[in-house]
């Protein structure tokens, strides 16, 4: 079911105490699942605040719920206790008002769609102009490099091209905040340490505030500014780490003793959630 | 080509074993009834000329290929197309109500298929029926329809355009409604981040990843469409088209005017179909598709 | 949950009071007769939902028991008053229509937590909708007085299916018992051998699949008159025309089936040295058991057809297609009407054995499992 909601204008954006709106402000968060199986409880007890310009990673096995989070600051996903705000005001209102870009696991480009018309889509529901949507496309796919690929079809791209355009598609709209669930896990190594780096420098250059879902340490270290580890059952946060690394980082960071320190507090974070259930 | 041509060989290779043994069956099946003719007639030929007699009967139990295609070529060749002997005729009559049939029956699939995508209450209630109507013999109607037709006076074209436009219904509402279901969740959880309309998520997502769907289901309907409209001619004693020309053949025994009335419901079954193919292609070939 | 007017339930009630301003006009014993109790029950049941509020369960039933017990009386009513019914009629008959069309509404959201609840109203809803294409079919063929030579209303096809049961099973017998099984086995069996000859063969194979493809276009019906011709009136000549309409689609989906197991199990079995028959027999005819049984439920249908349109051609006295096309000639339609139901029923249940069938066979596969 798509539950799609009508187009009521959401109110003035409400500033919290500090006078600053959070872009992420969760405070006891929960859900549970009813299943065939009896109630899960996907979220239980989550309190999380993301400031603008971070890059936060949500990082844990599979069924810890980081998948979940996302898709609640998204609106994708219903809460059924605690309260949660994206840029102060409720996840539908940030929907409604196209607040943020998803990237997901797969790129879920559209088959019959060239690369441009892709990322064209967002800009075409949002009613932007012919003319402005050019530039726009332009103007992204130059920034995830993918300029001289307008024509093609999805599946003319490599995986990781693909994934890119993808992102370029959540990008196009400039919404200033971007959740990516996993969006590199299914691409090989090699790939994914190159899109690490490109993510990174796109993320200096646009100063927007990302929400980041992985299972791969390295990456969430090489990544972020905080870390949020997760456990499961009942799907909760268990540390929340924040990585003093600088923010130029080239690859060979990750040999220093300052990430492999940080990768090691992750590791042991990721064990105390697990230690019960062996 | 190289596909192409792998197939050309053996698909022609068996065609003419094919052949072979269509002249076998034929000495086979007429050779009894012409040995019976000479025998009365008190001649003995020899083998050559007994093989070219059971080949040339003119109501033969089997007639051989050649008699057909001389019959197929005179009657539509020869002959003026809009002719009563003419197989061009025939066909057309046919044909047309096969074409407006299947014009109604896959407008009204796709209307159906919206409907039951969109409301709750129409999914559950009428889809199991549309599927349990796949398993019966709806055929089985038509000549009630065209006969209780007849005898309010409505004749010709539009009974037998409404059977095939409920033959070409039920495929394709079915395959559409699959279609329109085709989407992934990821994309359908995509057109929700954008916060998009109903009418947005059906013109942008549904209905284009529907179209494989829909070409799929209209080639089954437009074959179902054409044996519907055969099947129609059938009851009242029709005056034209292939249905009519099968049942003339059958009454007075013109064995080869059959062969040559299936020859050409085959053509035009065949042309309908690879129209229909080619419409998809081309949708196909217009919204990137992979080359197959 | 916002408390509102369903529309359905809107309409009824507006039906309900033109219904009986309509009826107050017309004179008192013409027409058919329980249509002030029928927009009673109406109206009661459309108030009483109204003032149910958010039970959907107690809703839905008051609105089955009130549109159902108004249709009830309405067609009881018009019994014996063909063609006499008037606007109120309708209405009253458009009211309870409209509730049972809202019952289905409120059917449809109930999130049911068993299997069996759910499954239950998988099972309620379509058959709320069938009985009221029966429903208003009586109705309105007796309310508008249709001839029924032309279209008899459903309880007339009752009435003849209980008067006929020998005619419909010597029928049933010869059609479906004789023709369209022996010809289905044969054609099945044929088809199957066929394509393992041309899994065998790749020559065979390259040239039997576009052949067999074709196939599925054609009106192979039309062979009919000319297996008439060959095997006689009687069963047989149906039963060929059944083998050649089931030859194909079994052929062209065993075919396809045979090559649907995946490399990586071909690659384990030529490990293990497994010669041909072996791999055929414990990978690949199993692999196939989804696409053969799809092409045993096609054929189910296929048979039918086939048999029934072949006794078009000329049979002896007996056989379903023969009695549908001789009592349309005779203008019973009502006997043809019957014939229809029994071929309706003997498909659904030909096509709900072998689907029986296909979940014990492939039982492991994802769309039996649910998966």
């Amino acid at each position: 079911m798509n539950a799609i909601a009508s187009h009521k204008p959401a109110p003035a954006i409400p500033v919290t105490q500090s006078g600053v709106a959070d872009v992420v402000a969760a405070s006891k968060l929960g859900l549970v699942f009813n299943t065939n199986d009896g109630p899960v409880q996907a979220l239980s007890n989550v309190d999380l605040t993301i400031g603008k310009g971070e890059f936060v990673s949500f990082i844990g096995p599979s069924g810890c719920g980081k998948t979940t989070l996302l898709r609640v600051i998204a609106d994708l996903e219903k809460p059924t206790s605690g309260t949660i705000m994206v840029n102060g005001m409720t996840p539908e209102q940030a929907r409604e008002r196209r607040a943020y870009g998803y990237v997901f696991q797969a790129a879920a480009l559209f088959p019959w769609r060239t690369i441009a018309d892709n990322v064209a889509l967002p800009l075409e529901i949002m009613g932007i102009s012919k003319a402005e949507r050019a530039e726009r496309i332009r103007r992204t796919l130059e920034l995830v490099n993918l300029a001289g690929f307008e024509k093609k079809y999805p599946w003319q791209l490599s995986g990781g091209m693909q994934q890119r355009a993808s992102i370029a598609r959540a990008l196009a709209f400039d919404a200033d905040l971007l959740l990516m669930d996993e969006p590199f896990g299914a691409l090989d190594e090699i790939v994914r340490d190159h899109l690490n780096q490109q993510l990174l420098e796109l993320w200096a250059r646009t100063n927007k505030t990302i929400c980041f879902v992985t299972h791969s340490i390295p990456e969430a270290v090489y990544l972020s500014t905080r870390i949020v580890v997760m456990s499961p059952r009942p799907g909760r946060v268990t540390d929340i780490i924040d990585t003093n690394l600088p923010r130029e980082r080239p690859l060979d960071v990750r040999e220093s003793p300052e990430f492999l320190a940080i990768a090691a507090r992750v590791r042991d974070g990721l064990k105390a959630g697990h230690s019960y259930e062996d | 080509m190289d596909s192409l041509q792998s197939k050309i060989v053996p698909v022609g290779t068996l065609l003419a074993i094919l052949v072979v043994a269509w002249y076998a069956f034929a000495v086979m099946l007429n050779g009894p009834f012409q040995r019976d003719l000479d025998r009365r007639a008190g001649e003995t030929p020899g083998q050559l000329e007994f093989l070219m007699r059971t080949w040339s009967q003119p109501k033969p139990t089997l007639p051989a290929p050649h008699q057909v295609a001389q019959n197929f070529y005179k009657s539509t060749f020869t002959v003026k197309p809009w002719s009563n002997r003419s197989l061009i005729y025939h066909a057309w009559v046919t044909l047309s109500s096969t074409f407006v049939g299947f014009a109604f029956g896959a407008a009204l699939g796709i209307l159906i298929a919206v409907g039951i995508v969109h409301f709750a209450s129409l999914d559950r209630s009428l889809m199991p029926w549309i599927i349990t109507s796949q398993t019966i013999p709806i055929l089985a109607i038509a000549p009630m329809v065209v006969v209780v037709f007849a005898s309010i006076g409505i004749t010709g074209l539009f009974p037998k355009a409404l059977i095939s436009t409920y033959l070409s219904f039920f495929p394709v509402a079915v395959g559409m409604v699959k279609g329109l279901r085709s989407p992934e969740v990821m994309h359908l959880d995509l057109m929700r981040t954008y916060n998009a309309t109903r009418p947005q998520v059906f013109w942008k997502l549904r209905v284009p990843a529907s179209l494989p769907f829909l070409f799929a289901s209209m080639k089954v309907a437009v074959a179902a469409s054409l044996v519907g409209a055969i099947v129609a001619e059938l009851p009242t004693g029709a005056v034209a088209g292939i249905g009519a020309k099968l049942l003339n053949g059958a009454y007075y025994s013109q064995t080869i005017d059959i062969w040559a009335a299936l020859v050409a419901g085959s053509l035009v079954a065949v042309m309908l179909v690879a129209l229909v193919g080619l419409a998809g292609r081309i949708t196909d070939y217009a919204m990137g598709g992979r080359p197959a | 949950m916002r408390a509102s007017l369903p529309w359905q339930i809107a309409l009824a009630l507006l039906a309900v009071v033109t219904g009986g301003v309509l009826q107050l006009a017309t004179a008192p014993g013409g027409g058919p007769g329980n249509v002030w109790p029928a927009l009673g029950l109406v109206a009661l049941a459309a108030a009483a939902t109204l003032a149910m509020g958010g039970r959907p369960v107690a809703q839905a039933a008051l609105l089955f028991v009130g549109a159902h017990g108004a249709a009830w009386l309405l067609l009881s009513g018009v019994a014996g008053h063909e063609g006499q019914a008037g606007a109120s009629f309708y209405l009253a008959l458009s009211g309870a229509w409209l509730l049972a069309w809202r019952c289905v509404t409120v059917l449809s959201m109930l999130k049911p937590a068993s299997q069996g609840e759910k499954r239950l109203l998988g099972l309620i809803i379509p058959l709320i909708f069938g009985a009221w294409v029966l429903i208003l079919w009586e109705a309105i063929v007796r309310g508008a007085g249709i001839p029924f030579l032309l279209l008899p209303p459903p309880s007339a096809i009752a009435e003849r299916i209980g008067v006929s049961t020998a005619v419909l099973a010597a029928d049933f017998r010869q059609t479906v018992l004789k023709a369209v099984l022996a010809g289905y086995i044969i054609g099945c069996g044929a088809g199957f051998i066929a394509a393992i000859a041309a899994d065998r063969f790749l020559f065979l194979r390259r040239g039997l699949l576009p052949i067999g493809n074709m196939a599925a276009a054609l009106p192979i019906i039309g062979v009919a008159p000319i297996m008439v011709m060959w095997f006689g009136f009687d069963w047989p000549s149906k039963a060929a025309v059944v083998v050649i309409m089931t030859f194909f689609p079994m052929l062209v989906n065993t075919v396809v089936g045979l090559s649907a197991s995946g490399h990586m199990e071909r690659d384990l079995m030529r490990t293990y040295a497994s010669g041909y028959w072996p791999t055929l027999f414990k990978l690949r005819l199993p692999a196939a058991m989804p696409f053969i049984f799809n092409a045993l439920k096609i054929n189910s249908t296929l048979a039918l057809i086939g048999a029934i349109v072949a006794e078009f051609f000329g049979t002896p006295v007996v056989g379903m297609g023969f009695r549908i096309s001789t009592e349309v000639g005779r203008m019973n339609i009502d006997m043809v009407w019957a014939e229809i139901a029994v071929a309706a029923l003997a498909g659904t249940l030909f096509y709900g054995v072998v689907a029986l069938v296909e979940r014990a066979v492939t039982f492991w596969h994802p769309s039996i499992r649910g998966g």
